[in-house]
């Protein structure tokens, strides 16, 4: 749910990274933090463990500049990707705009990566949400590990609608701009349908 | 879509900004900020400058959801009020009609009851304010302004 603020001339939008435990949500969300002007971006919050698994969620809000006169943001998420944190991952969904699928390529995560999609649809039904409305693109990670599946092959598990999907390698930064800029256009676009 | 967008016109702001100055000064707080349940931050007053509200609206909404999550577990509604006390700040954290979050910080210049007791009267008003504004939003003709946005300009943002 977009927040318009006719007053500040501000459009708020929250879009949320979601996918398998360690397939990079967090990496891509501070690649972004690293490269981002410190004008344009604000403070970035992980609320993780111990051993930096994210516990709940991370937080980045960005400004991507103007249209029409109104000043746009971005606030990004991230979910805890481990299983058994899917009570905090429902909550995390609430509100959302856009959504970016991080897809693990590593051959031993396939069956992770499925069962985060059929999660992801699970949990945008209890909003209310359906996944083939809400802006949604798909991010095959770690295409710089020796043991990746195929692009073809993850895409026809992962993509049969054929939303814009991307190869990446968030760790050096590869694939994830292009990542961010597919959703914001689908939100924006969103926005002018009047969604 | 299943939410309606949350738009804030100015003659709404400046109402919400009215009550949030005047609870300053009645509960004697540091700071005084609204936040809708996404996180987004609303409205804000007192000491702002070395705050970053920004943070704290999305870490307030996580907390607030996190806190409902468990209500729902135990079969309550909402756990409205919560309250955390710390050696020099405290933060009061109240849900105004299930739809926005009112947060006051306040130090030993206040007191938890004085806080409560003017919390309760300023969530009255909040919710009489945010009521309007939902029916104003809901009414038909209310388009929202980028309905008029080209491909072009959704392009030009990017093109940095």
């Amino acid at each position: 749910m977009s927040f318009i603020n006719y007053m500040a001339r501000e459009i708020n939008c929250k879009i949320v990274y979601y996918g398998p435990g360690l397939c990079g949500k967090t990496t891509n969300l501070q690649y972004i933090y690293e490269r981002t002007n410190p004008d344009a971006k604000g403070k970035m919050i992980s609320l993780a463990t111990d051993t930096d698994r994210t516990l709940f969620f991370d937080f980045l809000p960005l400004s991507l500049g103007e249209i029409r006169g109104f000043k746009t943001r971005f606030h990004l998420y991230t979910v805890p990707g481990q299983v058994f944190y899917d009570a905090s991952r429902k909550l995390i969904l609430k509100g959302v705009d856009g959504v970016i699928f991080v897809a693990d390529s590593q051959i031993e995560r396939l069956e992770a990566n499925q069962e985060s999609v059929d999660n992801l649809r699970t949990n945008l039904a209890q909003q209310g949400y359906s996944l083939e409305k809400v802006p949604y693109v798909i991010q095959y990670n770690k295409r710089d590990l020796p043991n990746v599946v195929d692009v073809e092959e993850l895409r026809s598990l992962l993509n049969p609608m054929g939303v814009p999907d991307y190869e990446a390698k968030a760790r050096t930064g590869e694939g994830v701009f292009d990542t961010l800029k597919a959703v914001s256009k689908l939100v924006l676009t969103e926005l002018k349908r009047g969604g | 879509m299943v939410n309606p967008q949350m738009v804030m016109y100015e003659e709404e702001f400046n109402q919400i900004q009215t009550v949030v100055d005047r609870l300053v000064r009645e509960a004697n707080a540091r700071v005084v900020f609204i936040v809708d349940k996404n996180g987004q931050l609303i409205a804000a007053s007192g000491e702002v400058d070395n705050i970053d509200t920004t943070s704290l609206a999305s870490l307030t909404a996580g907390n607030i959801a996190a806190t409902g999550g468990i209500a729902k577990l135990l079969r309550e509604n909402e756990f409205a009020t919560q309250f955390h006390e710390g050696e020099n700040a405290n933060i009061h954290i109240q849900l105004v009609g299930n739809r926005v979050i009112l947060v006051v910080i306040f130090d030993s210049k206040s007191s938890l009851g004085l806080v409560r007791l003017r919390v309760r009267k300023a969530s009255d008003e909040l919710n009489r304010i945010f009521e309007a504004l939902l029916s104003k939003v809901q009414e038909p003709g209310s388009d929202s302004p980028f309905a008029e946005i080209t491909d072009e300009d959704i392009d030009n943002l990017f093109n940095d």
